[in-house]
């Protein structure tokens, strides 16, 4: 699967109530591949309060993948749209991607807020700093 | 819902605002509670009219705010029924309640020791006895939850033993609304010559408390799951064990006279009240006592419970509604899980609709790990819940089902 940043903002665009967008959310979160159960090991874990958020990275020339998963619906859908910014790119491009504003302009800010606590905000954080590792 | 649950939710303005675009249904009153109009006016009116130190300043503020501070101490006295207005130590909250006597007992706990708590407790009645057990080397038991949320008794009586020193249980749980037998587990404490302290966090909003009937040893609870101010709380502890005890903190107030080289304490209560209290949230506590106090309470108690028999009944005719906890006795709460889908989505998809639930492990993680679950949804009601707001909730849980 692979949704392209452009096809979020356009379907958003057309979203006039919560429940088409969260149904977007959920809908995308299915597409995401799970991660087989031995890659959810503690060490793989971003803590998140509530739901449980795991994150493995890897490099291939230059470029960063990530395979992530989580417990929760939403949670997963929300990490699909991350990634739609954040999959396969040179840790610049991540480094210099704004993802608070896309989650501004997405109206989905509330879910990257510190107090929500279902570790998207650290998986961010992680992932940022891993970019930074590798610049 | 009756005229006098009606005439009750008018007193909490907060009850008329929205959430997310819909009249705000709150059902998160395990974690808080919201504040009638006459706690709030209260507070205003300390901090307008009469701010100012409380004890052994001259001036009449300061007459004004220690006559409605100890006034408020009184106030929790008669309510909880001690006998004693030195027993009722200001606190922070339940927690703060808990972490004094675990540091004030250190001296009296040894190697040889232990402490009994249960699977049910809140982080808050177990992490304080770890931190205990680590300082003195006694050893920490915990007494076995059944599948329906209730304590294991044969495995409490089990437990208990000649080296047992502390019991520590809750008087309600706030994860599943388990009402434990405090009687009957305080009596078999104290056959053991066992010291009992119960957190009552969950329990004050919704029943009388009567520490001389129940004939515990401690007794902490806090201000803002009853009506009151947050960062208040009380610690009951019978006078001839709360005399015995060092101080835990030192500073100002506590003091009966200090030189470099030592100190005399003050006495009871103000021995455990180091530092300037907390006295807005003391005088607000009182303020939420009288309004209890004014209140048809077994009416309401009645009117609560009969929501959560609904509550109950109707999310059971969902698909896919897993119910945890199922106690013989049980008082607010209600938790459960959906099948294929983690609480904090239901949580979100509850919010979206302006229903205010808790989502998660509620701070009992031995708990979750004992009924092996990642945490629950939990609605937990109050006095000014209607009907109304059990069909709102069942309405957004059955959308929420339908989304994901």
């Amino acid at each position: 699967m692979s949704l392209d940043l452009d096809d979020i903002r356009e379907a958003f665009r057309y979203f006039d109530s919560w429940e088409d967008k969260y149904r977007f959310v959920i809908d995308t979160g299915k597409s995401l591949p799970t991660m087989p159960e031995a890659a959810r090991i503690p060490e793989n874990i971003v803590r998140g309060c509530q739901s449980q958020v795991w994150l493995v990275t890897h490099q291939r020339d230059g470029k960063l993948t990530f395979d992530i998963d989580s417990d929760a619906h939403i949670v997963r859908g929300l990490i699909a749209i991350v990634l739609a910014a954040y999959q396969n790119q040179h840790a610049s491009d991540i480094l210099s991607f704004d993802m608070d504003a896309l989650f501004d302009e997405l109206n989905l800010i509330k879910h990257l807020s510190p107090t929500r606590g279902n570790g998207l905000r650290s998986m961010v954080a992680r992932i940022r700093h891993e970019a930074k590792q590798a610049a | 819902m009756n005229a006098a649950n009606l005439a009750m939710r008018e007193d909490f303005p907060i009850l008329k605002r929205s959430a997310n675009g819909h009249p705000l249904v709150y059902l998160d009153n395990a974690a808080t509670t919201q504040k009638p109009q006459q706690v709030i006016d209260t507070l205003a009116d300390y901090y307008a009219r009469y701010n100012a130190n409380v004890h052994r300043a001259v001036h009449a503020l300061a007459d004004e705010a220690t006559q409605a501070f100890e006034g408020a101490r009184e106030k929790v006295r008669a309510f909880i029924g001690a006998a004693h207005t030195q027993e009722i130590i200001f606190t922070r909250g339940t927690t703060e309640g808990i972490n004094l006597v675990a540091a004030s007992l250190t001296s009296r706990i040894g190697a040889n020791d232990e402490i009994l708590i249960t699977e049910l407790e809140h982080h808050s009645n177990i992490v304080p006895w770890q931190m205990l057990c680590e300082r003195s080397g006694a050893t920490l038991k915990a007494c076995h939850v059944t599948s329906t949320g209730e304590l294991d008794i044969d495995d409490f009586h089990e437990k208990l033993s000649r080296r047992t020193k502390l019991v520590a249980f809750g008087h309600v749980s706030n994860a599943l609304g388990t009402v434990n037998p405090v009687d009957e587990l305080i009596h078999a404490a104290h056959k053991h010559d066992a010291w009992v302290l119960i957190d009552g966090a969950q329990a004050v909003q919704h029943v009388p408390v009567d520490v001389q009937a129940l004939d515990c040893d401690f007794y902490a609870f806090s201000g803002h799951k009853m009506f009151g101010p947050t960062g208040i709380g009380v610690l009951y502890g019978r006078l001839e064990l709360l005399d015995a005890l060092p101080p835990w903190q030192g500073g100002g107030e506590m003091i009966e006279h200090v030189t470099i080289e030592r100190t005399t304490y003050n006495q009871l209560p103000y021995r455990f009240e180091a530092g300037t209290p907390n006295i807005a949230g003391a005088i607000g506590l009182g303020a939420a006592i009288d309004y209890l106090n004014g209140l048809p309470r077994p009416e309401l108690l009645a009117d609560e419970q009969a929501l959560v028999a609904l509550t109950i009944s109707r999310l059971k005719q969902l698909p896919g509604v897993r119910l945890i906890g199922d106690p013989a006795e049980r008082l607010s709460v209600v938790s459960f899980l959906i099948d294929d889908c983690h609480p904090h989505d239901i949580g979100t998809l509850l919010d979206q609709q302006g229903v205010a639930v808790r989502t998660g492990h509620h701070c009992a993680m031995p708990l979750m790990q004992r009924l092996e679950i990642p945490g629950t949804i939990r609605a937990s009601f109050s006095l000014y819940n209607s009907g109304q707001d059990v069909e709102r909730l069942v309405a957004g849980v059955e959308k929420a089902i339908d989304f994901v």
